[in-house]
């Protein structure tokens, strides 16, 4: 007797050499738009080549790169309106460049700086999440508050394969389908957890099913076609607004650098393996549908790269101009007001500041 | 103006919230047609609807961090941990994310959550609900920790920590939920956090407590009363951050400091009582200053729970050693 059955489905429209497996699900690609997507993943590779080559100078700190994935976040965030929320984990930078967030306030961010998190742009949108998957429960906290606004608003948490090993995971993917939340579920499964490959994971053949067991429609799409991302994150996020409950995408990527700048991926994968992927990456595939569609050419080409250059190093040049915070702000956000139980404290730390000034000075 | 019991008076304080401000919403597990395994949210489910008291699954982190996400959204969820003994998932959301939003994103995130949880001994509850985590919760900046002592101050304080625009746990001595009833007036008033209360005013003797010991306490220095020792008595109601000048000049005028706690010794939070009392009135003390505390053990089952707690006898008896010792 069967009592219950699901299907995971993956949908792709373009195959790793740029053709297409399928005509483009509506006329919103247009060349114009396809462009626009290709400009971001362009944009968010320069940033990432510029975060690294600052790090190994030593003007930046940690970095987790998001070379080979540039397609999850401009495919998911440029599907988002300006009212959803973006709940990113530590490798969406790409998703957080569409929203707005600045180059230099994330060069900020990872160059240790609190300020890079007081975005200029998508105010309401959530810092990056560290521990990993434990910003799931704040989405379903921020669908529930967007749900009680009546705005129309989802809440969109990204995170990693790795992610969905968590209890947070599905704690926050349970009661958002009992409480039915607006709330979108990207995992951008990049097969590698640091050193634990996505097998060693969870023995499930998909992560999209896992969501089907809190009874939640799961897909996968092919993480690096940014035109299969955008759309079905479009679909997820318009059949939410219709009050239709969550969703869960499983887009599968993969992760072409190391886990950070303190990762040496070469000690738990082989080289071959990521040659593989290499033929697979997304902006060369979208680069080779429109070279073939859309008259894009060498000088386009080279005129974009010249572009995002120009921009990440003008933002990188105000991240390293920027001053350093006084000692006094490490109370000063620390509760509305600082108690008085703390004001012995601060006057140390701010002593100890100018202690210090007047010896340099 | 109603008698109410602890217990009472958190029901009166959590219906004001919630009829003051419709940005405040209740979210844990039986609070909503049970009314909450000790009845706190009782009746709030029908008075205020499905949409402001919600039932959540049995699911501690996720009643934490929604709590941080809606917060971080414009709400004022209370979140109800069901006892204390079920509150470590929800740790992680405290210390990662409830405490450290407003700061790392240099305010332009702010949580103002509050998470209620029961705590404590003396009702001879089941293993794993009765323990007294506080010293646990009141080491991570940018956090409160909050513990009324009477249905006046479990108004005053719950109202405060509601309104607070930073997160607050509240732990509530489950032990104090039935045991006496007080006029708490329903006039929306909350009391000042961080600013211990001087429950009782004497020239002997300091004893320091919060919680269920409270009650212990004044018992006991009733009896030292009796007895021709004049003991003060404060209750901190704010552990975190904690403001030690009423402790300080306490000690100050008394000379003596002892220190109630039903938690372990060991790292429990009269440590840092008895930190404060040594860097600043030190040279006021004619005595050692003394904690009366659980043992560094287990909290036992019910049966032998009495060996654990302290007793108003132990508070009489170091008291009066330490009043006697000059």
């Amino acid at each position: 007797m069967q009592v219950a059955c699901f299907r995971v489905s993956c949908r792709q429209y373009l195959r790793p050499d740029g053709t297409l497996t399928a005509s483009l699900p509506c006329d919103e690609y247009t060349p114009d738009f396809l462009k626009s997507l290709y400009r971001q993943m362009v944009l968010t590779r320069t940033f990432d080549h510029k975060a690294i080559a600052l790090q190994r100078t030593g003007r930046l700190g940690t970095y987790a790169s998001v070379l080979g994935q540039e397609a999850v976040g401009a495919g998911v965030a440029s599907a988002m309106q300006a009212h959803d929320v973006l709940l990113p984990s530590f490798r969406e930078h790409g998703a957080q460049l569409q929203r707005g967030v600045t180059i230099r306030e994330l060069l900020l961010y990872w160059g240790g700086d609190e300020r890079g998190s007081d975005f200029s742009g998508p105010r309401h949108d959530f810092p990056v999440c560290i521990p990993v998957g434990s910003q799931f429960p704040h989405a379903a906290g921020t669908a529930l508050a967007l749900r009680r606004a009546d705005s129309g608003g989802v809440a969109v948490v990204i995170a990693g394969d790795g992610a969905t090993s968590k209890g947070d995971f599905y704690e926050a993917l349970n009661i958002a389908g009992v409480w039915n939340l607006p709330m979108l579920v990207v995992i951008a499964n990049n097969q590698w957890a640091i050193s634990v490959p996505r097998a060693s994971q969870t023995r499930a053949s998909t992560l999209a099913q896992k969501a089907i067991a809190a009874g939640i429609p799961g897909e996968q799409v092919d993480g690096n076609d940014v035109i299969a991302v955008h759309a079905a994150t479009s679909e997820a996020l318009a059949s939410i607004r219709a009050g239709h409950g969550p969703r869960l995408i499983e887009a599968l990527t993969y992760r072409l650098g190391d886990h950070t700048t303190v990762d040496d991926a070469s000690r738990y994968r082989e080289d071959e393996e990521v040659s593989r992927h290499w033929k697979e990456e997304p902006v060369a595939r979208l680069r080779a549908y429109l070279t073939e569609h859309a008259g894009w050419s060498k000088d386009d080409e080279q005129a974009l790269l010249g572009e995002c250059e120009t921009k990440v190093n003008l933002e990188a040049e105000a991240y390293l101009q920027t001053s350093p915070q006084p000692a006094s702000s490490i109370f000063e956000y620390l509760y509305e007001a600082l108690p008085s139980a703390l004001d012995e404290q601060a006057r140390a730390v701010a002593a100890r500041q100018q202690r210090k000034n007047d010896g340099e000075g | 103006m109603a008698k109410v019991d602890l217990l009472g008076a958190i029901n009166m304080a959590l219906a004001r919230a919630l009829a003051d401000d419709d940005k405040v919403i209740l979210l844990g597990e039986d609070i909503g047609v049970n009314g909450g395994v000790f009845r706190a949210t009782d009746g709030l489910l029908t008075r205020f609807g499905a949409n402001r008291v919600l039932d959540t699954p049995i699911a501690e982190c996720a009643i934490a961090g929604i709590a941080v996400g809606a917060a971080a959204q414009g709400l004022r969820p209370i979140a109800e941990i069901q006892f204390s003994g079920f509150i470590y998932p929800a740790i992680d959301q405290l210390l990662n994310h409830a405490s450290r939003l407003r700061n790392r994103t240099r305010g332009r995130l702010t949580c103002p959550m509050t998470l209620r949880a029961p705590y404590g001994g003396g009702v001879h509850a089941p293993e794993h609900h009765s323990e007294s985590p506080e010293a646990l919760l009141a080491h991570m900046p940018g956090l409160r920790v909050v513990i009324p002592s009477s249905p006046v101050r479990a108004y005053g304080l719950l109202l405060a920590a509601i309104r607070d625009p930073d997160p607050v746990v509240f732990l509530e001595p489950k032990r104090l939920y039935r045991a006496f009833k007080e006029e708490v007036e329903d006039n929306g008033e909350a009391m000042t956090l961080d600013q211990p209360v001087t429950l009782r005013a004497g020239d002997s003797i300091t004893i320091v407590t919060w919680g269920a010991m409270v009650k212990e306490s004044l018992a006991a220095a009733a009896e030292l009363e009796g007895n021709g020792i004049s003991a003060e008595v404060i209750d901190l109601a704010t552990l975190y951050p904690l403001n030690d000048q009423t402790i300080c000049a306490s000690v100050e005028k008394t000379g003596r400091c002892l220190i109630v706690h039903e938690a372990a010794r060991t790292g429990g939070y009269g440590g840092e009582v008895a930190a404060r009392v040594a860097d600043k009135a030190l040279t006021s003390l004619l005595a050692p200053v003394r904690r009366i505390s659980g043992p560094d053990t287990i909290m036992p089952l019910p049966r032998m729970e009495h060996h654990y707690m302290p007793a108003v006898a132990d508070i009489v008896q170091a008291a009066t050693e330490l009043v006697e010792l000059t």
